[in-house]
């Protein structure tokens, strides 16, 4: 019985670890008042990146290269949505399909038309001394593949640089008030274009997560749309490090659940699950109205006019 | 034309001797350029400020005062023209570069995030690592230093406007400012708030920092600064000591010896009108969305045929008024009478009035467009777009161009015409010259008069109280949302508008 | 030549639900609506059809064609409402609401194909056919092109129609391009007309889905929308939000994606090449769009 909840606390974390890799770096381009929905582009760029690069170099090469070419994409989308102030949302459509397009046709290129399984090495579970044998929650927390405890020390990292540095409060004064944060002297375009492309190494590594550290090969669309839930996540994560993990957990828990309950033959719909988190988003949305945390100026195209 | 660029250069060159030494001065801008698309805000303006002063920065609305400071500040790039901080040339790509230099702006319009504490406003900008706690104390510090008490830990959305005032200097000294901008720090002030700011500017200046204030206020100047430069139409006029300068020379440097307002075909002082009642308020308050009254038991009534000026400082309720006489906002309490069209011209025509990427066509069509049923009149509205283009001088090209493309003049033009010609029986026009040059300007007030000759109600706000007495045939006053009818006259009016009446 | 015409009733055949959730898209965009839910709507709208093409008896005859339609805009609009009233009651931004809205759309289907509607056998994720009566005539004989395609081409006329000569058209435009004006000086509910044309957003992208069902799959499957609501997005705005470029572009897309499936087939040139080739096309638009703006101000 201990083993089965163990298992299932396992597996929402490691179903939760891209999705808040993802978040995370969404949190940070929200912030500067930028929605960048070709997040999806980026993960599955990084997906892409880390079977190239891992087949030359490695695992860590292949989190390097993955890393890499999730910013490539994301440089794409700032060229649009920030210098030229193009409509965030359109151009975050448009990368988001050459990505998926991209990075499909790529892979039939480098690896034949039939496009065949290819295994890369992967990242096996590197259980913490005595952490890893806490009850119930050791193994979950501690006995995961070396990316997870990245992602531990990357959320206090990012909250304390966003709240207790000066380009931090530069970030979030933009995405409130970008007319405040001009008059302030911080460089508006620089660093949304800056937050953006940190929004694509992350999703990178999400997208190398996915390849490296579970299913071993690519496939093509494997994002599976985890971008657009990474967006989801950061809303209910209320636009903060720490809550986008925590959301990104309800998520990794509720597609956790699923399969449990397949599993236990339960006859309760699994949907139920699956849909419960993105209904909940809704409904938190819709229940922080008025005192909602989101930034401001979040999506608002001409940021230069305040 | 008299050679108004020669005394310039005259009073310049004098101004130049008083203060030879280079050493001394803080802030120079010479022969300063801009321009927005044909209208020129400035030029060959100068500008220059001692060390150690208050350097007042005078001039009608429109005269391109903070577009000159905008310059100084790195806001805004000038097509020629020089900047020296300190005698020595500056390029300034943007504020960050002008901060560096010690330049620091308090604008008109505040730049807070409203989302944010003191603390967090005055540190955005640094750089490393940001501490709380450090910078909470050294706020502390400084507000007791300089006296502009302020809690830091304050979230900006929960201070009047006098303290975010206080925050926006506070922020600009907190950087080591030396040479501070502020833009009409006092218009969104009390008058005692305001005459505590002043006096708290000349004591910021005592060790050495210099104070540039923007104001269209010649007492103001007089009273509060050493040095006083004036700005016409985009260029310097006069500039020199505040002790060398009197009430009446600096009113004419601003209007230029002539009344910029004798435009004023048929204006023959007040007029008591007969006219019918066409809009009338009774008891009437507004309260906006945060539940502030904004508007508070308003009594009033416009006849046909006369032009109501309202005077006000600005957020004292005008904004609420207007709108509820063109019927764009409910009253909270109170009764409102007015015709089921009326004209309204708001101050932001290229937000509120125009659609710049529709055509002068469409622009029209937008007229009534909330009512209309079923099929676009197209040839209708095409027939009248051409004659308002034709009837109220608006240079287009045609109807189908983009309203965009237009002047700031003849958009005002089309909004004027259209609102006009929609209504005849009321109009309302709030700051109708704002960002026009003199001429548009000019023609603008000459159609809302005509408006009035031809038997409309009208209700007409400027910030420029000369505008109001030059174009009102009474003029109510609003102060705190509460409203007095005043005598014709620019004294009285004035202290109305302090709320000094009557005590 | 029969190959020719071969693909080229393909590409109509692809272009159909293209069109239609272009000119979705085209309108909520037009009404400054960024509706990214015309996939959810759409397989709103493929749902109820297919329900109502299950459940209706064979006795109303044809009369079930033109019901799975209406319901099909019906649970379109219904979906839309949704996104429409969290933003006008709660100021939910539509762009997230709507891709939750998505998700919660496919899984919804997932659900039911294997759940209340799957088929008696209970061995596929999907529904029995629909009736014939809700099957949509063919229009070429021998060939899979049907009606859907007139069906789209009328509501591109009528779309483009409304939105130039009517008062209500008029007022979404002017809505979108600047709501500031229309509320000051159109005096125009711009809530309420949004929330309109974002409902109506909806119907039309549940039609797309309900003219796919009886017109191409005969049944719901989960994955009923390989995204065309999402290839809508480029459809409308490779076509400049005006409905009659809809027909074309959307034709152009079809085209693409019939030739990609082809290439595949044929040379291996892989089909998702058609999607970088859309992807390229939009930014190269906006590119174009902004670099001119850029230019604009910069002289003005």
């Amino acid at each position: 019985m201990t083993s089965g909840v163990e298992a299932f606390l396992e597996g929402v974390v490691r179903t939760a670890t891209p999705l808040a890799l993802a978040a995370l770096g969404e949190t940070v381009t929200e912030r500067s008042g930028v929605i960048n929905i070709g997040l999806e582009g980026s993960i599955i760029a990084g997906a892409l990146g880390a079977v190239v690069g891992a087949a030359h170099g490695g695992v860590w090469a292949g989190f390097a290269f993955g890393a890499m070419c999730g910013c490539a994409v994301a440089a794409i989308f700032a060229v649009f949505a920030v210098t030229l102030r193009a409509d965030q949302i359109i151009s975050g459509t448009a990368v988001t399909l050459l990505a998926l397009g991209g990075t499909g046709t790529l892979y039939r290129v480098l690896y034949g038309s039939a496009g065949a399984a290819l295994n890369t090495p992967t990242l096996g579970p590197m259980p913490v001394p005595l952490l890893s044998r806490i009850p119930l929650i050791g193994p979950a927390l501690f006995a995961q593949p070396s990316i997870t405890y990245v992602l531990y020390a990357l959320v206090p990292a990012v909250s304390w640089w966003m709240y207790r540095t000066h380009s931090g409060l530069g970030l979030r004064a933009i995405g409130e008030n970008p007319a405040a944060a001009i008059a302030a002297g911080v460089r508006t375009k620089r660093v949304q274009f800056m937050a953006v492309l940190f929004g694509g190494f992350l999703g990178g590594v999400s997208g190398a997560t996915l390849v490296l550290a579970q299913a071993g090969t690519f496939v093509e669309g494997m994002s599976a749309g985890r971008g657009f839930i990474a967006i989801a996540i950061v809303v209910l994560g209320r636009w903060n490090p720490l809550g986008a993990v925590l959301a990104a957990l309800v998520f990794g828990a509720a597609s956790a659940l699923q399969f449990f309950f397949q599993a236990t033959g339960s006859s309760l719909p699994y949907q139920l699950f699956l849909v419960f988190p993105y209904a909940l988003t809704l409904v938190a949305l819709a229940a922080t109205r008025g005192r909602t945390s989101a930034p401001a100026a979040l999506g608002r195209q001409n940021l230069d006019q305040g | 034309m008299p050679p108004i660029a020669s005394v310039c250069r005259g009073l310049l060159s004098r101004h130049q001797q008083v203060s030879d030494d280079v050493s001394d001065v803080a802030l120079q801008l010479a022969s300063i350029t801009k321009r927005f698309g044909r209208v020129a805000a400035l030029s060959s303006a100068a500008f220059l400020a001692r060390r150690g002063t208050v350097h007042a920065l005078l001039g009608e609305n429109g005269a391109g005062k903070t577009t000159l400071m905008r310059i100084a500040f790195g806001m805004l790039r000038p097509d020629s023209g020089s900047i020296s901080v300190n005698g020595v040339g500056q390029s300034f790509a943007s504020p960050a570069d002008a901060i560096d230099a010690g330049i620091g702006m308090v604008h008109q319009h505040f730049t807070l995030v409203p989302a944010m504490t003191v603390t967090e406003n005055i540190a955005l900008g640094g750089r490393g690592i940001f501490r709380p706690t450090r910078t909470r104390d050294a706020i502390s510090a400084l507000a007791e230093k300089t006296g502009l008490a302020i809690d830091p830990d304050a979230r900006i959305e929960d201070l009047s406007a006098g303290a975010q005032q206080r925050v926006e200097i506070l922020k600009a000294l907190a950087r080591d400012t030396r040479i501070l901008i502020l833009d009409e720090p006092t218009a969104v002030l009390t008058p005692l708030e305001a005459r505590e700011l002043l006096r708290k500017t000349r004591e910021l200046i005592s060790d050495g920092r210099t104070a540039i204030l923007i104001t269209h206020k010649i007492r103001d100047a007089l009273e509060f600064a050493d040095d006083i430069t004036v700005l016409r139409r985009g260029t310097t006029v006069w500039t020199g000591s505040a002790s060398n300068a009197t009430e009446a020379g600096l009113v004419s440097a601003m209007l230029g010896g002539e009344s910029a307002l004798d435009d004023s075909d048929a204006h023959s002082g007040a007029i008591v009108s007969n006219g019918a009642v066409v809009m009338s308020l009774r008891n009437v308050s507004v309260r906006d969305e945060i539940d502030v009254e904004r508007l508070s038991s308003v009594t009033l009534s416009i006849h046909a045929g006369e032009i109501v000026g309202i005077a006000a400082v600005e957020g004292n309720g005008q904004r609420e008024l207007l709108r509820v006489l063109a019927g764009r906002v409910g009253a909270t309490v109170g009764e409102v009478t007015i015709p089921p069209v009326v004209g309204f011209i708001p101050e932001d025509r290229q937000r509120d009035a125009l659609i710049r990427d529709f055509t002068v066509r469409d622009n029209v069509a937008l007229l009534g467009a909330g009512a209309r049923n079923g099929v676009m009149p197209w040839s209708d509205i095409r027939a009248d777009a051409r004659e308002l283009l034709h009837d109220y001088d608006v240079r287009a090209s045609g109807d189908t161009v983009r309203a965009g493309t237009l002047s700031g003049g003849n958009q005002q033009k089309l909004v004027v015409g259209r609102e006009i010609e929609g209504s005849h029986t009321a109009l309302v026009a709030e700051n109708p010259s704002r960002g026009l040059d003199v001429q548009a300007a000019a023609a603008i007030r000459v159609r809302i008069r005509a408006a009035r000759t031809a038997g409309m109600a009208v209700v007409i706000y400027s910030p420029d109280l000369d505008e109001v007495l030059a174009l009102a045939d009474r003029v109510v006053v609003l102060c705190a949302g509460k409203a007095s009818e005043a005598p014709m006259e620019y004294e009285a009016i004035g202290r109305a508008m302090l709320g000094l009446s009557g005590r | 030549m029969t190959e020719t015409l071969a693909f080229v009733m393909d590409m109509l055949v692809h272009a159909t639900p293209l069109i239609v959730a272009g000119l979705a898209v085209a309108i909520a965009f037009r009404a400054g609506i960024w509706n990214i839910g015309a996939d959810g709507q759409l397989i709103a709208g493929a749902t109820a059809a297919a329900w109502i093409g299950v459940s209706t008896s064979t006795e109303i005859g044809w009369l079930a064609l033109p019901l799975a339609l209406i319901a099909g805009a019906i649970a379109g609009g219904a979906w839309a409402a949704i996104a429409a009233w969290l933003r006008s009651r709660f100021g939910v931004l539509e762009v997230i609401s709507t891709i939750m809205l998505n998700f919660i759309a496919i899984y919804g289907v997932s659900y039911l194909v294997r759940g209340p509607l799957q088929e008696p056998t209970h061995v596929y994720p999907q529904t029995s056919s629909i009736v014939t009566g809700a099957h949509m005539p063919t229009l070429v004989a021998g060939t899979r092109l049907h009606w859907g395609f007139v069906i789209a081409l009328v509501l591109a006329v009528t779309a483009w129609w409304v939105m130039r000569y009517s008062a209500a058209g008029f007022r979404i435009r002017a809505s979108g391009a600047n709501p500031f004006a229309a509320r000051s000086a159109g005096l125009i509910n711009v809530s309420r007309v949004t929330s309109v044309a974002f409902i109506v957003s909806g119907a039309i992208a549940g039609i797309a889905g309900a003219i796919e069902v009886s017109g191409v799959t005969f049944a719901l499957y989960e994955n009923i929308s390989p995204g065309y609501g999402y290839t809508a997005i480029a459809v409308a705005l490779l076509a400049g939000l005006n409905p009659l470029g809809v027909i074309g572009t959307g034709i152009l897309f079809g085209a693409l994606e019939t030739a990609a499936g082809t290439m595949q087939r044929n040379i291996g040139v892989p089909a998702t090449t058609a999607s970088v080739i859309e992807a390229v096309v939009i930014l190269a638009v906006i590119a174009v769009a902004q670099l001119r703006v850029h230019r604009a101000t910069s002289v003005a």
